[in-house]
C-alpha cells in the first residue's frame, strides 16, 4: 500500500568554510513512506538541520541521490526546486516566519499566489483552512495582533494550503510553552491520522514520542532508527 | 498574479511612507525640473522661429560703411558708400527677387499732445513684399509717393497705442516728423520681437525719397544706408551673397586686395544661428535637469538595497514558499518602478504648474510639449528599471537558507 515519497541514498553535504572543507552529513540513507510520521532529532550540530534543508529543496546535496515524490532532485533547476517546495513541501518554522504586513489571508493564500491561482479561488481555500485551525474570526489581523500559538496555527494553514504530499516542520514547538506545544502537536497528530505524511525536527522527546518513528543523528550520520513502540494508527 | 504584486508594492511602500515620499521626492524634483527646462527651451525657440518667421526669408542685408569691419577708416564714410544705383544693380542680378533701398534714423513725431520717439524707415514699396509685411488698416504707400516724395507714413502698432490710444483711428491723421507734417495711410501688423529682441512695431515708414529729402537731409543725394535683397531661393544664398559683393566691388572700384566699403549680412544665415543657439540651450537645460533625474535613480536604488537588506527574512519565507527568482526580482523591480513612475506623475504636474508660474511671474514663453511629457515618462520608467535592476536581482540571487536565518 505505501509509497516511497522520500528516498535517499549516500548522501553527503560539505560545506566550504575559511578553515576548508567542513563535511556535515556523511553518507545519509533513508526512506520515508507516504503517511509516515518521523521525528528527526539529534544534539545542535549534528547536522539534522541541513538534513532539513537538504529534505525541504532548500539546499542541493554535495552528493548523492535524493528522490522526492519521483523527482530526483540533483537534476532540477532553481525554478523547478521552487516549484517543488510550493506545490510539494509544506514548511512550518519555530520561529512561525509569517509575513508581519501581510493579514493571516494573506499570508495563508501566498503559496497560492506562486501557485498562479485565482485570487478569488486563493481567499477561499485560504478561509477555509485558517477556519478548520480555529482561526474564523481573525481573517483580517495581523500577525502581531494573535498568539504565539495561533501564529503556529497560521503557520500550519500555510503549509497545507497546496495539499503537498509532505509536511515539514522544524522545531515547530521550539518558541511555545507546553501547554501550547501539546494543542500544535495535536494538530500535527491530527494530519497525520488523515493520510498526510509529517517529517518533525526536535531535539525533545516527548515531542519526538508524538511520531511513529525516530531518526536520530549525530555527528553527520544517522545512529539510530526505530518505530515508537507505541503502535502507529494506520490512516 | 501582476496585481497582487502590484498591490504588494503598494503595501510595501505605505509601510514606511516617509522613506517612500523623500526616495520619491528625487525623482519628482527630477522630472519637474525637466520638464520645466524644456517648456523654457522650447518657448525660446518658439518665440525665435516666430521672429525669424516675421523677419522675412533668403535675406540680405547689404550695409554701407565698414566700421565695423575696420577700424582705419573713418566713421562717417558709411552714409555715402552705397547709393540707389547699387540697389538697382544688385536687383538686376539673376539670383535676386527683389531690392529695397533702406534709409534710416531716429526721430521725435508728435500728433496732438503726445510724442514719441521711434525709429524711421525710409524704403520703397518692394519692402514689404520682401519682408512678408503689410498693413493692418489703411493702406501701403505706392511707387508714385517715391516718385513724388510724397509726405506719407505707415506706423508700426507701438507707435500707433502710443501716439493715438485706443480710441483715436491714425488713419487720414497728420502727424510732425522734426516738424514736417506727415499724412498717416496705414498702420503696420504687427510683427512682434526680431530675433535680436527689438520690437519691430515700433517704426515708422516712409517713402525712402521724402525720407533722404525732407528727413535726415542727406549729403550725397541718392546715398541709402542700407539694401535689403531677396535670394530666389535658399539654394543660392551662397551664389547670390558672392555676387553682390563682387557686383558692388566692381561698382565701387575696388582693388582685388582692398577692403569693401561694404558688408553683406546673411540674415537668414543669421537667423538659423540664432535657432540653433537657442535650440542648444534648450538641449543644455534638459541635459543638466536629466542630471537630477540620474541622481533620484540613485536614490531608489539606495533604497531599494536598503529594503532588500531589511527584508531579507522576508525574501526567505517567500521562497522557501515557493517563490522563483523572478518572482522575487519582479516583486522589488515592481516597487522601484512604482516609486519612479508615481514620482514622475507628480513630478510632470509639478513641472508644468511651475511653468506656468514662471511665465506668469516673468513672463517668458514657455511650450510644453506632449514630447516632453511622453520623454519624461519614458526616462521615469527606465530609471526604475535601471536602478531598480540590481537591487532586485540581488534579493533574487539571495540563497534561501541565509535569507531564512537572517535576523
Amino acid at each position: 500500500m505505501t509509497k516511497k515519497v522520500i528516498e535517499i541514498q549516500g548522501l553527503y553535504k560539505d560545506y566550504n568554510t575559511a578553515a576548508g572543507v567542513f563535511p556535515v552529513l556523511k553518507d545519509v540513507n533513508l526512506t520515508i513512506d507516504h503517511g509516515d510520521y518521523v521525528a528527526i532529532m539529534g544534539p545542535s550540530g549534528s547536522g539534522k538541520s541541513t538534513f532539513m534543508n537538504i529534505l525541504g529543496c532548500l539546499d542541493r546535496p554535495t552528493k548523492g541521490e535524493y528522490i522526492l515524490d519521483g523527482h530526483s532532485v540533483k537534476s532540477l533547476s532553481s525554478n523547478e526546486l521552487a516549484k517543488l517546495r510550493n506545490k510539494t513541501i509544506g514548511f512550518v518554522f519555530q520561529g512561525f516566519n509569517l509575513l508581519a504586513r501581510s493579514t493571516l489571508v494573506e499570508n495563508v493564500s501566498l503559496p497560492l499566489v506562486y501557485a498562479e491561482d485565482q485570487k478569488e479561488l486563493r481567499t477561499k481555500i485560504a478561509k477555509n483552512i485558517l477556519e478548520r485551525m480555529g482561526l474564523g474570526n481573525y481573517f483580517d489581523s495581523k500577525p502581531s495582533q494573535i498568539s504565539g500559538g495561533q501564529q503556529q496555527r497560521v503557520a500550519i494553514a500555510r503549509a497545507l494550503v497546496n495539499q503537498p504530499r509532505i509536511i515539514l516542520a522544524d522545531e515547530p514547538t521550539g518558541n511555545l510553552d507546553s501547554k501550547t506545544s501539546d494543542e500544535i502537536m495535536k494538530i500535527f497528530d491530527e494530519l497525520n491520522q488523515i493520510g498526510n505524511t509529517i517529517i518533525i525536527v526536535t531535539h525533545e522527546n516527548d515531542i519526538a514520542d508524538h511520531a511513529s518513528r525516530q531518526v536520530r543523528f549525530l555527528d553527520g550520520k544517522i545512529v539510530e532508527d526505530r518505530r515508537n513502540k507505541k503502535e502507529k494508527v494506520e490512516a | 498574479m501582476f496585481f497582487s504584486m502590484l498591490s504588494e508594492a503598494w503595501h510595501a511602500m505605505s509601510a514606511n511612507r516617509l522613506r517612500t515620499f523623500l526616495t520619491m521626492l528625487g525623482m519628482v524634483i527630477g522630472v519637474g525640473a525637466v520638464i520645466l527646462m524644456m517648456a523654457i527651451g522650447e518657448g525660446a525657440q518658439q518665440s525665435i522661429k516666430r521672429s525669424i518667421d516675421s523677419m522675412g526669408s533668403n535675406l540680405f542685408v547689404i550695409l554701407s560703411g565698414s566700421s565695423s569691419t575696420s577700424g582705419s577708416r573713418s566713421g562717417s564714410g558709411n552714409s555715402s558708400a552705397l547709393n540707389i544705383n547699387d540697389a538697382n544693380a544688385v536687383g538686376d542680378l539673376e539670383d535676386i527677387a527683389a531690392i529695397a533701398p533702406i534709409s534710416t534714423g531716429n526721430a521725435q513725431i508728435i500728433f496732438s499732445g503726445n510724442n514719441w520717439n521711434t525709429s524711421i524707415i525710409g524704403t520703397s514699396p518692394t519692402y514689404f513684399s520682401i519682408r512678408g509685411w503689410n498693413v493692418d488698416s489703411g493702406e501701403l504707400f505706392s511707387d508714385a509717393d517715391i516718385r513724388s516724395a510724397n509726405r506719407v507714413a505707415l506706423i508700426g502698432k507701438t507707435v500707433a497705442e502710443n501716439l493715438f490710444g485706443d480710441d483715436i483711428d491714425p488713419i487720414g491723421k497728420t502727424i510732425r516728423i522734426k516738424k514736417s507734417p506727415f499724412m498717416i495711410l496705414g498702420v503696420l501688423e504687427s510683427k512682434g520681437q526680431s530675433f535680436d529682441g527689438r520690437d519691430q512695431d515700433d517704426t515708422i515708414i516712409v517713402p525712402i525719397t521724402t525720407a533722404q529729402r525732407k528727413l535726415f537731409g542727406n549729403q550725397i543725394p541718392g546715398s541709402v544706408r542700407m539694401i535689403m535683397a531677396q535670394a530666389n531661393s535658399e539654394k543660392y544664398m551662397g551664389v547670390a551673397e558672392d555676387a553682390i559683393n563682387d557686383l558692388i566691388r566692381q561698382r565701387h572700384n575696388i582693388r582685388e586686395n582692398a577692403e569693401s566699403d561694404f558688408s553683406v549680412r546673411n540674415l537668414t544665415a543669421m537667423a538659423k544661428t540664432a535657432s540653433e543657439t537657442a535650440k542648444t540651450m534648450s538641449m543644455l537645460l534638459g541635459a543638466i535637469a536629466s542630471i537630477s533625474l540620474l541622481v533620484g535613480g540613485i536614490g531608489i536604488m539606495n533604497i531599494m538595497l536598503v529594503s532588500v537588506t531589511e527584508r531579507t527574512r522576508e525574501i526567505g519565507i517567500r521562497m522557501a514558499i515557493g517563490a522563483r527568482e523572478k518572482d522575487i526580482l519582479l516583486q522589488f523591480l515592481l516597487e522601484a518602478c512604482v516609486i519612479s513612475i508615481v514620482g514622475c506623475v507628480i513630478g510632470v504636474a509639478l513641472g508644468l504648474g511651475g511653468a506656468l508660474l514662471v511665465k506668469k511671474m516673468i513672463g517668458a514663453e514657455i511650450l510644453i510639449s506632449m514630447q516632453s511629457i511622453v520623454l519624461a515618462f519614458s526616462v521615469a520608467a527606465s530609471v526604475g528599471v535601471f536602478f531598480g535592476y540590481y537591487p532586485a536581482s540581488k534579493a533574487a540571487k539571495l540563497h534561501p537558507i541565509e535569507a531564512l536565518r537572517y535576523q
